[in-house]
């Protein structure tokens, strides 16, 4: 990782100066602009490097449902947590899940009273724990967009190829698109931009998101992470709306093609089905979530293993779901900082390192 | 949710850790105990003041580039008076050890202990060994102790930091909690990031040795530098800014952290110490803290801005504000 390389789009002037463009673009306008960041890395950026406080006051930036752990509704984290209790069992996981609360326990609660659960950072390392451990069976909490959605077919398929049938998905893996057309189309959202998740762009490509623009007249660019990519979005929706213009432009040419990952995508469609899904705060979404083919069904810890779930409990007077629709900044919850904390969460969005509470409450307090 | 659980997140060092210490710990040991939540306690006997510190360690793996178990349970302790402003002088060693642990790894675990000891002038004086069936520890534990001698007249504690005081850390942040991370992983880095583990002493004693006033002295370990600089803020009951531009922290730390996820200043060190001073000592006091093997890195990263608040605020390399928050949770477990 060569650090000079972040430099560049770290650079103060840049941004200063892109931030006075923005001021002109808005300025006069005489209502604000409301530009929607979808994906929770890019929420995590804004906060960490305090853009908000660059930005004019015409500038409204909301976060959208783009953050993997905090869509992932209750029902899914009791699914894990009854994986966790069976007898002979590993949950392999991305640490982040540890914490969420499912109806009456979290994965970090049942580690602590005996479960053996492990941290991974992918899903070829619960693979490995799997070749490792032939006599238990390895469970894998598959959550996630289009991002991490292929590295899990891929590994579904080596796990096929290599005979290892100990290993199981839990599969709550997500897509982006569908979603964000409910959004624009929220008249008490008034979305007049999308700063489109970029990660989930490389997979799937900028041109993903043409229908936005052509079917709902809304504005989208792809930008990166660093602050000089968020400020050149932003600034990029201010000229196509203060232009009268909802085009798809591409400020990650660097990373993200028109096409996308033709490699990835073919793993997406070879592993896995379109299907409805549950988004915790959104409701049923047809078309939605990713299921695994009946082909791999052998993988599919949900039609294979035998879990026990209790009924669903959302957490009483959580807003997670109104924070993830972007119809509230996570400061208007009254749970916020008071019964809420990241130590104590209620509501996912205060637990995933990407989740909009989490960082309102680390950065922005 | 269960609220009788002990979570791995009680041991991070960040806020869990606070309440479990302010709700049960303390109270139920002490009421508030002389340390006064600094590093080391103070304790004036017969004229003489005494600095007396304990911490245990737990660390996973037990060896790591640029240390062990022993060289860190050893330098931790005499960083621990140090930080109070005390020449170390006796150290004592408790080992828990696993059954089928293996010799040869005590043998060397136990000479690191020797020379970290020896370089930092400190003379290992009482030890205990106690083994447990296999699987009731992980390999070893180690607790040490430690006391040392304060000079008359010297007051550093985390509650003396005053408007307008410099903040200085000798190097760069993160190397710790990295190297440890990397290796228990198995992350496969093109440079090996080494643990800046070493003994604080040397460089604290050229700190103080120009007589100007410093008033907080603290080793920014688990939590990282975010979670101690919070730390002194309430305990002084100050306002800190933080210049994120510059904060030292090394390329390959960075590349780390930006892959997985991770704030450097979260990550624990065990070779760093950050220093209040008033401005107009903050040169003299840099120039010999340069001149320092383990200081030719330091920098003044920030300032007390403000009295009250017990806020820590950081200006972002392109000039936004942002707060920052002591560590939640656990980023990284058994890392000391």
């Amino acid at each position: 990782m060569n650090s000079a390389f972040f430099q560049e789009f770290r650079d103060r002037d840049l941004v200063r100066g892109l931030a006075e463009s923005v001021r002109r673009l808005t300025g006069g306008r005489g209502k604000p602009m409301t530009f929607m960041e979808v994906c929770g890395t890019h929420t995590m950026s804004i906060y960490q490097y305090g853009i908000r406080s660059l930005l004019p006051p015409e500038v409204r930036l909301i976060s959208g449902p783009g953050c993997p752990v905090c869509v992932t509704p209750v029902g899914f984290m009791d699914r894990a947590i009854a994986c966790a209790r069976l007898p002979g069992t590993i949950v392999a996981t991305f640490g982040d899940m540890m914490r969420v609360p499912g109806s009456s326990s979290s994965l970090l609660e049942e580690r602590a009273k005996g479960a053996d659960i492990r941290i991974v950072y992918s899903p070829l390392d619960a693979l490995a724990l799997a070749a490792k451990n032939p006599g238990k069976r390895v469970v894998f909490p598959g959550v996630g967009f289009e991002t991490t959605a292929p590295a899990v077919a891929a590994t579904i398929m080596s796990a096929l190829s290599r005979g290892i049938s100990n290993f199981f998905v839990l599969c709550a893996h997500k897509t982006i698109p569908v979603p964000m057309r409910i959004l624009s189309s929220d008249p008490e959202l008034g979305i007049d931009g999308f700063i489109c998740p970029a990660h989930v762009s490389a997979i799937i490509g900028a041109g993903a998101f043409r229908f936005l623009a052509r079917e709902h007249g809304v504005p989208c660019v792809v930008t990166g992470f660093e602050p000089a990519d968020i400020m050149r979005g932003v600034e990029m929706l201010a000229r196509q709306v203060s232009e009268g213009r909802a085009t798809v432009e591409n400020e990650y040419s660097r990373f993200v093609s028109e096409g996308g990952n033709a490699r990835a995508k073919d793993l997406l469609a070879r592993v896995f089905v379109p299907a409805d899904t549950q988004w915790r705060g959104l409701g049923v979404i047809p078309e939605s979530g990713l299921e695994i083919r009946e082909e791999y069904r052998e993988f599919d810890a949900e039609k294979t293993l035998p879990l026990e779930v209790e009924e669903p409990r959302e957490p009483e007077g959580c807003l997670c779901g109104e924070v993830l629709k972007g119809k509230i900044a996570p400061a208007a919850c009254p749970l916020f900082a008071a019964a809420c904390t990241p130590e104590q969460p209620v509501g996912a969005c205060m637990v995933s390192s990407e989740g909009s509470c989490a960082a309102a409450y680390k950065y922005g307090q | 949710m269960d609220n009788d659980l002990i979570l791995l997140g009680h041991g991070s060092g960040g806020r869990l850790s606070h309440q479990l210490l302010e709700e049960l710990i303390i109270p139920t040991l002490s009421g508030m105990p002389p340390s006064g939540l600094n590093d080391a306690a103070i304790l004036e006997h017969e004229g003489v003041r005494l600095a007396f510190t304990t911490d245990s360690y737990v660390v996973d793996p037990i060896f790591f580039p640029g240390g062990n178990i022993g060289d860190l349970a050893i330098n931790g302790t005499i960083n621990d008076l140090a930080m109070v402003g005390a020449m170390p002088r006796a150290i004592s060693v408790g080992l828990i050890l696993e059954e089928g642990f293996s010799k040869r790894e005590l043998g060397e675990i136990l000479r690191s202990m020797r020379e970290a000891a020896d370089r930092a002038g400190v003379a290992i004086v009482a030890g205990d060994t106690k083994v447990v069936p296999r699987g009731k520890a992980d390999r070893i534990f180690i607790n040490t102790s430690g006391i040392g001698t304060i000079r008359r007249g010297l007051e550093i504690s985390g509650a003396n930091a005053r408007v307008g005081d410099r903040i200085i850390i000798n190097g760069a942040i993160g190397d710790h909690g990295i190297a440890v991370m990397a290796k228990r992983e198995g992350l496969e880095l093109e440079t090996e990031i080494r643990s800046d583990c070493a003994p604080l002493n040397g460089i604290v004693e050229d700190i103080l040795s120009g007589g100007e006033d410093v008033h907080v002295l603290r080793d920014p370990t688990r939590g990282g530098v975010a979670t101690t600089l919070k730390e002194i803020a309430i305990q002084s009951d100050v306002s800190i800014t933080l210049n994120e531009a510059s904060l030292p922290i090394n390329g390959a730390v960075r590349g780390v952290c930006a892959v997985l996820g991770l704030d450097p200043l979260y990550v624990a060190n065990e070779g760093k110490v950050l220093v209040f001073a008033p401005p107009e000592t903050t040169d003299g006091i840099l120039e010999r803290m340069r001149r320092h093997p383990l200081g030719t890195g330091s920098a003044v990263i920030g300032e007390v801005t403000s009295r009250g608040g017990g806020k820590v605020r950081m200006e972002t390399v392109v000039g936004g504000m942002r707060a920052v928050e002591m560590l939640s949770g656990e980023q990284l477990p058994r890392i000391c």
